[in-house]
């Protein structure tokens, strides 16, 4: 028999072999981190880069000559006459106008006259009549106003679009590149902060560039108060019964189960549920902010329910002790002194419950609003009811763009994420102030 | 004349008959007292709340049993109850509430034992909700699911290789292929998210200094907090054609961005911060005298986290694992952008492919026909995705409740 370790001051092989061993777990456990900060960093940055331009948009200052002759023969001035005009017939305006200031600031071009009207958003055509009917006076004078300008010329001074890949691109070409470049550097296509970005509503296939988020924010504001107004009560007064007063018994036993199972069904399955019983068989209207927001709160309400009783846990014993020995009633003991000071951890669950809602696709897609929305949805009206009138929502508008077609609204989409992000960061960060300022620790 | 309609309004007419009991019930009592509330049994406020409630709960539920009758009797074809019969009706049981509980009200009357008898029956209807849920989304899929298979036979459904829906009838619907790029999918994520998620979560708990730890656990909050959509973008406009441009196209395994391994990755991420939360609480619950006796007779750290730590942490970390294995087959944004829309039985990971989840979306939206199996089978398609993530979450659940070990 042979001593193995000769030494105290030597190491022997076995030792550091274990050693290596140890080296190498926690490298590991380092890299784990690390593959962590890495995802979240690229995910975050990626969608960031991408996105950042939809809030930037090119537009182009144009003087416009409004000719009597076409827009309004009658010479009535009469908005209810002209509308018979549609944007057919203002688009060769728009395009002689556009033409005449390329010849007046001497930019030369190849293009014929209708190649270059395709530099201007089909969109712009739009917002000229409009402003033309709202205000018939216009007419015969010319008009100064910064129009949109085509999603790929947008695209060039964002960098997406390049000379060489214009090229290849039936729906534009070089020339036409160039002489926005031209423009840009006499100062009249200029790119700047894009409000409309936020305000807008949603725009059809070929005009990425008109495209915005209004509707879609104006429905997810709508669901998140059918959420909060209906998830917050119910999932409180759950959470007191289940908490406070059940006795244990096979009841309860089942209901507690039953909310755990439901925290962990997939949110496609709620989906399923909205369209069979609240579409399909109680009769509400398709796409409207109402069904999403009562898919929602079913959904988040397991979520509140959860973290309400953690915080009404959380209020010790002696507190409801001390109420119920000077005389108050089992519910006093709780309206009055658990209820209170569980408030900032329940406000806290209610909050990242709320950010969860907000952030759900799936459901909706089932519901329905996935619908092409273009008229803002009103709160009440006759015929549809409360928050009754089709919508979309943030999410479902980014998935939304994700199925079309032109480059644009890969552009748009991850925008309407920084959007959601931006929201949902504010909200979490609400959430974290609260218990913050609020937790008592006991 | 708007605010005429909105007066008689249902919602109005009972709020305002409340509001009638809440005083009429105090100055009931208050009269009765003759001026001295201390005789009364109790406060004249109790008494109002009682009243009001008298009224408001009652009605809201006929108003909720008629809506059922209504929307019951209007399915089978028959109009039993029409709006205005209804309408009365509630207001009728609202006006029987109120006249009650005026009854009631008088000086030895315990009125706030009364109340609080309606608050503890609206605590426990509100409880009741979630298991109207999972009720609901049963039946929901129950019945669409039964009317599926008089339509389409359930082996082809259960057993059939081939999936090619076709509006104009005569479609294969067998979920197999879906079945295999659900658990595909799955698959690949959890290799992702498994190893990650327990040793981001081992590293935390045993290694990490206060300083790491203040770090990286936001970092994981910010991970878990992220929607799906925003990962399914990920997958769409980064991941995959990455993919595909380094990966796919110069090994000559296909050319498709979207794909099971572009979906697979950013789901194991999205799933990353779920494992490592959960394994982390089965390891903090590890006692250290575990730990100290494991280095008192002189193993290592790492030693002592694979011999002693993970086997008593086990449950929990099973449970974590299976929970994930849940959230993954029901996750539906990733694999919808990620995964593609082609039904395949295929090995290679680079190929595009498609899950349960994906054709429920897409049966689902656009033009349905409820009549249709090719729509129906969407509802077959959800029960069986409800039935397996419900037996794993079932399965978690007694795996973490019966081999626990209650060290305290």
């Amino acid at each position: 028999m042979t001593l193995r370790t000769q030494s105290l001051l030597v190491r022997d092989d076995r030792t550091r072999r274990r050693n290596a061993a140890e080296r190498r777990f926690r490298t590991y456990g380092r890299c784990a981190v690390g593959i962590v900060a890495l995802a979240l960093t690229v995910l975050l940055v990626t969608v960031v880069t991408n996105g950042a331009s939809a809030f930037r948009q090119t537009f182009i200052t144009l003087d416009i000559p409004l000719p009597e002759a076409k827009l309004d023969k009658t010479g009535t001035r009469n908005p209810a006459v002209m509308a018979k005009v549609t944007t057919l017939g203002y688009a060769p305006v728009l395009r002689d106008a556009l033409v005449q200031q390329l010849a007046d600031l001497g930019i030369k071009t190849a293009l014929s006259d209708k190649e270059t009207g395709k530099m201007i958003s089909k969109e712009a055509v739009a917002t000229v009549r409009d402003q033309v009917l709202a205000n018939p006076d216009l007419v015969g004078t010319i008009l100064t106003i910064d129009l949109l300008v085509e999603g790929r010329i947008d695209g060039y001074f964002k960098g997406r679009v390049t000379m060489e890949s214009a090229a290849l691109d039936g729906n534009t070409s070089p020339d036409a590149l160039q002489i926005a470049q031209s423009l840009a550097d006499l100062g009249v296509i200029k790119t700047r902060f894009n409000w409309r970005f936020l305000t807008a509503p949603d725009a059809s296939d070929q005009r990425p560039e008109a495209a915005g988020l209004g509707v879609a924010i104006l429905g997810s504001l709508y669901m998140m108060t059918v959420v909060l107004v209906l998830a917050l009560p119910i999932g409180v007064a759950a959470s007191i019964y289940l908490e406070e007063f059940t006795p244990k018994n096979r009841l309860s036993d089942l209901i507690e189960v039953n909310i755990s199972n439901l925290a962990a069904v997939p949110s496609i399955v709620f989906g399923i549920l909205g369209l069979a019983i609240f579409i399909n068989f109680a009769g509400f209207k398709q796409s409207s902010p109402l069904v999403g927001g009562l898919v929602l709160t079913l959904m988040t309400l397991p979520t509140i329910i959860i973290s309400t009783r953690a915080a009404l846990k959380a209020v010790p014993m002696s507190i409801r002790d001390a109420a119920l020995g000077v005389g108050a009633s089992k519910m006093q003991s709780v309206f009055h002194h658990v209820l209170p000071l569980a408030a900032p951890g329940i406000l806290t669950g209610t909050i990242i419950g709320l950010a969860q809602a907000l952030g759900e696709t799936a459901p909706l897609l089932l519901i329905g609003m996935v619908a092409f929305v273009r008229e803002y949805p009103a709160v009440y009206n006759d015929t549809a009811g409360l928050f009754g009138e089709a919508a979309t929502a943030l999410p479902v508008q980014v998935f939304n763009w994700t199925q079309r077609a032109d480059p644009g609204f890969a552009e748009r989409a991850s925008g309407a994420i920084i959007t959601l992000l931006v929201f949902l960061a504010i909200m979490n960060i609400a959430a974290v102030l609260l218990r913050r300022r609020f937790e008592r620790r006991w | 004349m708007w605010f005429l309609d909105v007066l008689v309004s249902l919602p109005m007419l009972v709020a305002m008959l409340a509001i009638v009991g809440f005083v009429g019930a105090q100055a009931r009592v208050i009269a009765a007292s003759g001026g001295d509330v201390r005789t009364l049994a109790a406060l004249p406020k109790a008494h109002g709340t009682n009243a009001a409630l008298s009224v408001l709960m009652p009605a809201f539920a006929s108003l909720i049993v008629l809506s059922l009758v209504r929307l019951i009797s209007n399915q089978q074809g028959v109009d039993i109850l029409t709006p205005r019969v209804s309408f009365w009706l509630v207001v009728g049981i609202a006006v029987l509430g109120l006249l009650a509980a005026l009854k009631k009200s008088t000086r030895t009357f315990r009125a706030r034992e009364a109340s609080e008898w309606w608050i503890k029956l609206l605590l426990i209807a509100a409880s009741t909700v979630a298991v109207l849920t999972t009720i609901g989304i049963v039946l929901s899929m129950v019945f669409e699911t039964a009317n599926f298979f008089h339509q389409y036979s359930w082996t082809d459904f259960f057993f059939s290789t081939a999936w090619s829906p076709n509006f104009r009838g005569n479609s294969a619907l067998g979920i197999l292929p879906l079945l295999w790029g659900t658990l595909y999918v799955s698959f690949i994520a959890l290799l992702v998210a498994v190893p990650v998620g327990l040793f981001t979560a081992i590293y935390l708990s045993e290694y990490a200094g206060p300083k790491m730890r203040s770090i990286a656990k936001p970092m994981i909050e910010v991970l878990a907090g992220i929607p799906t959509i925003v990962y399914g973008l990920f997958a769409l406009m980064i991941i995959g054609p990455m993919l595909r441009d380094y990966f796919a196209q110069p090994l000559g395994l296909g050319d498709s961005a979207s794909s099971v391994m572009t979906a697979g990755l950013v789901m194991g991420i999205m799933l990353i911060p779920f494992v490592s939360s959960l394994s982390d609480d089965a390891i903090n619950a590890v006692p250290q005298a575990m730990r100290n006796g494991s280095y008192a007779v002189g193993a290592t750290q790492s030693e002592t986290i694979r011999q002693v730590v993970i086997p008593a942490a086990l449950p929990g970390i099973v449970g974590a694992i299976l929970l994930a294995a849940s959230r993954a087959i029901g996750e539906t944004m990733i694999v919808v952008l990620g995964a593609g829309a082609a039904a395949r039985l295929s090995m290679n990971p680079f190929e595009a492919m498609t899950t349960i989840t994906v054709k429920i979306v897409s049966q689902l939206t656009g033009d349905t026909d409820f009549a249709s199996p090719e729509t129906l089978v969407a509802f077959a398609l959800g029960l069986t995705l409800f039935v397996c993530t419900l037996g794993l979450n079932v399965v978690a659940l007694i795996v973490v409740r019966k081999y626990r070990e209650q060290y305290e």
